[in-house]
């Protein structure tokens, strides 16, 4: 780093409190121009708070901002954006309503005289922006019916409306696929070129040790030390993160099938996914892996009920069945962790423990009441097992960090000890510390009987949870692997419809 | 705002702050207006106050649920008309006291029978709940004017009338209805797996879904609910007037649905309480009565009522905004 450059931002002995947690306590932090500044921690550990803070939308209890030297005060997101700092936000916030073009200048749209919006130039830029980003999609189009990949670009595009100093990446790239990831890093790339200050959170290494320069870390709310990228590596950023390294074996203890738990032949839904059939036996865990848009989630869908398939069969335990609803599902032990925790998963408003006990409160009564006791004794067991970060079992989970949150989902579905246990991209948005607990805890739960099915986009956690791997594309089954047999080759050539010919 | 906090009562008041506005204008009035601090009047409160309260009470768990009722005053006149009217028929004419029974549960009837018919529809075309009880409030009172054929109708059997001066020990029956359904619904929302499930239903449809929740027969109990209470509400009001008049219970939905705003419930559902519902019932009662005392012209009320609402709803969301981790402005 150029030591004589001021920084472009930077952050002294921040301290925020809510009611109960301490979030942030004394932080320090700094983004040079021209630099990606990866920020580091565990699920709760504050770092969207800290961007929040960066951003204007929280008020610190104590410490300064200073940008280019000067002392600030930003106390909305509109004043930040006047100085330059730009935050793209963890959880989508767009208006689903509204065409991408509007969501992009939202509060800003050009104008004509007496207030009219200027719809042409609007639109012009709007795809121009869009045209940088590469995407292929026009302005035009509403933001609902788009992909939640392209959503998020929408959200980036929005960044690069005005003249940024510092631009914030809250885990921009957990719903992206490869292909747009690429583009994500190009754009970053250029904006880093152009002198812009980049903050980049995730909870993948591999993409922090690729993009940073320097890399913070916190903890608990402490700032736990900066370090710069070419000298350090994945461990030592691991144990200043969670105190410990890591151990990302496969546990390669010899296995014994039970029955076949779940039969699925020739599933078909009409342009989702077509003549689909696998088997995943008690004790084994099934990984499901393919590119996004691939039919996975669908046909997760279709076992939990959600989805009617036009033609084929489904057979649980030996037995041929027609799950017609999620209740129904649920009563046949098939439970279902969903890809989207806040749309499909989670009651925000509700405390952490209601959550948790949702899907199973009929059952947690003492006379015609709910029993607190019964509820209590779940949520702790499972808070303690997913080790989930929160003050009190009272806090509303809409306020949980986006990890801490998905544990609370996966949580909850355990807790009904189904037979089929069905996780969709169990791990996104979760640091690396409880990522390989959550893997651990699939491999046990298969250990014990059940039978899993993870779904997911990430290669090296399919390789590690699987003792079967299905690979797909374009809603078909291109092929299995048995996982004494699989290279990430052959994954890869699968999932990308190319049919080499040892695949027979 | 550290200070604020740590201290358990102004937290509370920070979650409500409906009560605190109830305990300000309490002691306004019983410092300000003469007769009000007494435990006549405010027995008078509580018992003046049941009428839209009992109605609030089922509004709080239909709005909790996602939904909204606007039928509620048209079911209440046309349980009232049932009330008055069926207990002189001639069936009944040799029933001597007993006649009122009959009456009373047939109204009750027609109020849960309405909710269910709100209920099924909204259940079963997904349209608004909205849309669906404006049609029904304009549909039920036509109901009422046809049944009644415009006129009032008057109880002959003076028991009927003399029960809403009954006491029971010092508490007037009306009250003690009152307080016995304040705890009913309470311990229903809070305790019950129905309750539960009217929160998650209302916060979050999909994820309810997705829990095996059937929201269709939650949504069903608690329009039937409502309507029980409005029925209720309605047989009460007309023992008080010993008649049934086919305008009443007008604006009704209004006064209500503010009330239960008030109380902190949201329009958007899954959150809200019976304890707020029943400050911001006590709210407007007070506000009433104590209002009269002095002799302040009754369209003041409204005036005053609405910039409370306001006033309120924007301290709800000063103080509870971070809670809520909705922070966008
Ligand atoms: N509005 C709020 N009210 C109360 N507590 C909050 C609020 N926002 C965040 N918190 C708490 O502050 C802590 C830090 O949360 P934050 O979202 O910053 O974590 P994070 O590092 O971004 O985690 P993740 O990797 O899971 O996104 C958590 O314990 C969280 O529960
Ligand atoms: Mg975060």
């Amino acid at each position: 780093m150029n030591v004589n450059r001021e920084p472009a931002l930077r952050l002294q002995g921040i301290v925020k409190t809510f009611p109960g947690v301490r979030a942030l306590d004394g932080v320090d932090f700094e983004v040079m121009p021209g630099e990606v500044h990866a920020l580091l921690g565990e699920n709760g550990a504050g770092k969207s708070t800290l961007m929040k803070v960066l951003a204007g939308m929280y008020q610190p209890d104590e410490g300064q901002i200073i940008i280019a030297g000067q002392k600030v005060r930003m106390t909305t997101p509109i004043e930040a954006k006047a100085q330059g700092v730009i935050l793209i936000h963890q959880e989508l916030s767009l208006v689903p309503e509204m065409s991408a073009a509007e969501n992009i200048y939202l509060g800003e749209l050009p104008r004509k005289s007496l207030g009219r919006v200027d719809w042409k130039t609007l639109e012009a830029r709007s795809n121009a922006i869009l045209k940088r980003l590469r995407c292929n999609f026009r302005a035009e189009v509403t933001v609902a019916n788009l992909s939640i990949a392209n959503q998020q670009m929408v959200e980036i595009a929005r960044a690069l409306t005005v003249d940024a100093r510092v631009v914030i990446f809250d885990e921009p790239t957990a719903s992206l696929t490869d292909a747009e990831k690429v583009v994500l890093f190009d754009i970053i790339n250029d904006l880093k070129a152009q002198g812009v200050g980049i903050v980049y959170i995730s909870h993948r290494m591999d993409e922090i040790f690729t993009l940073s320069d320097r890399i913070t870390v916190l903890r608990d709310g402490g700032y736990r030390g900066t370090l710069n990228t070419a000298d350090t590596n994945e461990d030592e950023v691991t144990r200043l993160m969670i105190g410990r390294s890591l151990d990302l074996s496969r546990d390669e203890a010899a296995r014994e099938f039970g029955k076949t738990m779940l039969d699925v032949r020739n599933l078909t839904c009409p342009g989702l996914f077509e003549n689909v059939s696998f088997s995943v036996r008690a004790g084994e865990v099934v990984g499901f892996y393919g590119l996004v848009g691939a039919g996975r989630t669908e046909i997760a869908e279709t076992l939990f009920g959600l989805r009617k398939p036009t033609s084929g069969e489904i057979l649980v335990d030996g037995e041929t069945v027609e799950i017609g609803s999620p209740r129904a599902a649920i009563a046949m032990g098939i439970s279902l962790v969903p890809e989207n925790r806040k749309e499909q998963g989670l009651v925000l408003q509700m405390n952490c423990r209601d959550n948790m006990t949702l899907p199973q409160v009929q059952d947690l009564t003492a006379g015609p009441f709910l029993s607190q006791g019964a509820e209590l004794a779940i949520f702790d067991q499972y808070r303690d097992r997913l080790a989930i970060k929160t003050p009190s079992w009272r806090q509303s989970a809409g306020v949980l960090s986006g990890g801490n949150q998905q544990k609370i989902v996966i949580g909850k579905w355990l807790s009904m000890q189904p037979r089929v246990l069905i996780v969709d991209e169990p791990t996104r948005g979760i640091d690396v510390g409880s990522k390989s607990e959550i893997h651990q805890l699939l491999r046990e739960l298969a250990a014990q009987g059940y039978a899993v099915i993870v779904i997911s986009s990430e290669m090296p956690e399919v390789l590690r949870v699987s003792d079967r791997i299905v690979a797909m594309y374009h809603g078909r089954i291109m092929r299995e692997f048995s996982i004494d047999e699989v290279t990430e080759d052959s994954l890869v050539q699968a999932i990308s419809g190319i049919t080499s010919d040892t695949a027979a | 705002m550290a200070y604020f906090y740590q201290n358990p009562l102004l937290r509370w008041l920070m979650r409500n702050p409906i009560w605190g506005f109830v305990l300000i204008i309490f002691i306004f009035f019983s410092l300000s207006a003469d007769h009000f601090f007494s435990e006549r009047n405010l027995m008078n409160i509580v018992v003046q106050t049941s009428t839209i309260g009992l109605i609030a009470l089922g509004m709080t768990l239909v709005m909790i649920n996602g939904n909204i009722d606007l039928s509620v005053g048209a079911t209440l006149a046309l349980a009232a008309a049932f009330a008055v009217d069926v207990q002189s028929w001639a069936a009944f004419s040799t029933w001597g006291n007993w006649q009122i029974l009959p009456a009373v549960c047939l109204a009750l009837l027609v109020g849960i029978l309405m909710g269910a018919i709100n209920g099924f529809i909204v259940w079963k075309t997904g349209v608004d709940a909205f849309i669906v009880t404006l049609g029904a409030m304009l549909g039920i009172r036509g109901l009422v004017f046809v049944y009644t054929g415009e006129q009032s109708f008057y109880a002959m059997n003076f028991a009927y009338s003399d029960f809403s001066f009954m006491t029971i020990g010092p508490f007037p029956v009306l009250a003690v209805i009152f307080g016995i359904a304040v705890l009913a619904v309470h311990w229903l929302l809070s305790r019950t797996v129905h309750g539960r499930n009217t929160y998650a239903v209302g916060g979050n449809r999909e994820a309810a879904v997705n829990a095996g929740i059937r929201v269709g027969p939650h949504m069903m109990i608690n329009f039937m609910l409502i309507g029980f209470l409005a029925a209720l509400s309605g047989v009460l009001l007309s023992t008080q007037m010993g008649a049934a008049t086919p305008n009443l219970g007008r604006d009704y939905e209004l006064w209500v649905i503010t009330a239960v705003v008030l109380g902190g419930t949201k329009l958007t559902g899954g959150k809200g309480d019976i304890i707020g519902t029943l400050g911001g019932v006590l709210a407007i009662g007070i506000l009433r009565n104590g209002m009269n005392l002095m002799q302040v012209p009754a369209f003041y009320v409204y005036v005053i009522l609405g910039s409370i609402l306001i006033a309120v709803l924007f301290l709800d969301k000063r103080f509870n905004r971070t809670a809520d981790g909705g922070l966008r402005l």
